[in-house]
């Protein structure tokens, strides 16, 4: 099962195997869904943003960037796992998964090469979407060149977020048999990973009433999610989460450092998460 | 280049594979024939890598299955081979030919060896299956294989494009490389295979060239008597072990008793109008053997 392709041929390999992917991708609308989807999303929150700007003293861009960070939550996972749960599973229904896996090429480089393109087009999409609400706020409010950093800093940890859905969507895919039920395992972990998980810790926080779980326990389970682990790194790091939700309270408990080393983690856990479901695969 | 030794594979209780061995040398064709489910797959598979086996052992390229050094020198073809339907044949090729660390340049002249260098801009979701096992072809050719594993490659294919691809294998074959094909049909692989194996039920039934097997089924010759006017009736009498088919007469026979009964049917003078000799087909052979086996 090792990569047998010298040295040199890898790295073209594996970029032949992306630009493939990214084709079949654009050529199936994903990354005009994709990048629709952010843009309409940014619109509608930056035109919505603008009642608390001013009067707090805070620049429209990062009032903006607070209402992304809590529709990102939500769309980054998603965009990623509709990429992505179709990568093992949609091969080896269609029958082109036996063929690819007797070429000279390790099941590592081919993984890589679907995520370098499945990354691209997430990235793309981000880059529409949040570009879009970064220039409509400095056209609106000419002080937000102060939220700059913060739009930043929201692009780079949602290509992460998008990264480790990624990650995790190739696994699920690598584990279910065929893709519709790749499908419903990937709107499982969804709807486990950025809604019940939140829900389910909110009536914990409820019923614990200020005890221990709140103050030990609370802001270890935020940073186990990555969902939640971006909520508060990008909450934290612009100081709005009074302009957030509930959740975001806790974020001051947190120290920065913590939740950005949750992000730039998972996304290695769920890649060798992938890798580790794609090998037990037989074709 | 192939080398089987008791090849044996399990899916649970039933036995896939049941102690197989057989070789493939540089520049030989061989066949694999079988019924569906008599393990021509699961044994290309196991060649491949691509599924572990019981016990036994497999030596492809002096490597083991699945081995980097394996896989640098075989190419595959499935059985109803697929690609992406919304990437062109010259896209797919490419991408092949940068797996195997060859320019994608190289994409046009490859499917234009297999006849579809008009088609290599269309999307593979407009090909028809012939079309498609073109493709499949194609990427079977790259990187000069030294060991090539088709499975029912000629399936989809019309006749000419079947002739077209045995010529393709043949100076394959020419140049050193080792083939093993798979068939369901004796008749497809025709002349154009240098030895023949059989499986039934994971079993090896048979091995060997067509003719070898001919003389080892040793079925019977069939005499088609045509009995001249009126005659019908005297020439039954005279043969009673003969079978009426239409105004004919079918007259089995062994193949040491040919001449015997050819002697026999001409000593009946003028009762008979004609008399043709049908050697078994290709079929009755390949059911001899690949029924034996309890099937």
């Amino acid at each position: 099962m090792s990569a047998t392709l010298a040295p040199a041929n890898l790295a073209p390999a594996i970029l032949a195997l992306a630009k493939a992917e990214f084709r079949i991708a654009t050529r199936n609308r994903w990354l005009a869904i994709a990048a629709g989807l952010m843009v309409i999303f940014a619109l509608i929150l930056t035109a919505a943003g603008s009642g608390p700007s001013g009067s707090l003293g805070t620049d429209r861009l990062s009032v903006t960037v607070a209402s992304l960070t809590s529709l990102s939550v939500y769309l980054v996972p998603l965009i990623a796992l509709l990429l992505s749960f179709d990568a093992v599973a949609g091969e080896a229904e269609r029958g082109t998964l036996p063929l690819i896996l007797t070429y000279p090429i390790g099941r590592g480089p081919i993984l890589a090469g679907k995520a370098l393109a499945h990354l691209a087009i997430l990235t793309l999409a981000l880059i529409a979407g949040y570009g879009t609400a970064g220039v409509a706020a400095v056209l609106l409010d000419p002080t937000s060149g102060a939220g700059l950093g913060a739009l930043l800093r929201l692009i780079w940890t949602s290509v992460a977020l998008g990264a480790t859905f990624l990650g995790l969507g190739y696994a699920i895919s690598a584990r279910a048999k065929r893709p519709s039920a790749a499908a419903g395992g990937a709107v499982g972990l969804w709807l486990l990973a950025v809604v019940l998980y939140d829900l389910a810790l909110l009536a914990a926080v409820v019923a614990d009433n200020g005890g221990a779980f709140t103050t030990q326990v609370f802001p270890l389970t935020l940073l186990a999610n990555p969902a939640d682990a971006f909520r508060l790194f990008n909450l934290a790091a612009a100081q709005a989460g009074a302009a957030a939700s509930g959740v975001a309270a806790a974020a001051g408990a947190v120290p920065l450092w913590q939740s950005a080393a949750s992000l730039l983690l998972w996304p290695a856990l769920a890649g060798a998460l992938a890798l580790v479901s794609f090998r037990k695969v037989t074709p | 280049m192939l080398n089987l030794t008791s090849l044996t594979k399990q899916y649970g209780a039933l036995a896939a594979l049941s102690a197989v061995s057989f070789e493939v040398a540089p520049g030989e064709r061989v066949a694999l024939l079988g019924h569906n489910g008599a393990g021509k797959s699961t044994l290309m598979k196991i060649v491949l890598g691509l599924i572990p086996f019981d016990a036994g052992q497999v030596s492809v390229l002096g490597a083991a299955p699945g081995s980097a050094q394996a896989r640098a020198g075989v190419a595959y073809l499935p059985e109803n081979v697929a690609f992406h339907p919304a990437l062109t044949g010259e896209e797919q090729i490419g991408l092949f030919l940068s797996l195997r660390g060859e320019s994608p340049a190289r994409a046009r002249d490859l499917l234009g060896r297999v006849g579809l260098h008009d088609a290599a801009r269309r999307r593979i979701g407009t090909y028809s299956k012939g079309m498609r096992q073109r493709v499949g072809l194609a990427q079977a050719l790259i990187g000069r294989p030294r060991l090539l594993i088709l499975d029912e490659p000629t399936s989809g294919l019309d006749p000419v494009s079947r002739r077209d691809f045995y010529a393709l294998l043949d100076d394959l074959a020419a140049e050193g490389a080792a083939i093993l094909l798979s068939s369901h049909a004796l008749t497809e692989v025709e002349a154009r295979t240098d030895r023949i194996v059989i499986l039934s039920g994971g079993h090896l039934v048979a091995r060997g060239t067509l003719s070898s097997l001919r003389a080892k089924a040793d079925l019977p010759v069939t005499l088609q008597i045509t009995p001249a006017p009126g005659q019908e009736a005297r020439l039954a009498e005279a043969l009673p072990e003969a079978v009426r088919v239409g105004g004919q007469l079918h007259l089995s026979s062994a193949q040491g008793q040919k001449l015997a009964a050819l002697a026999r049917v001409a000593g009946l003078g003028a009762m008979v109008a004609d008399l043709d000799l049908i050697p078994p087909s290709l079929e009755d052979i390949y059911s001899h053997f690949s029924r034996r086996d309890g099937q």
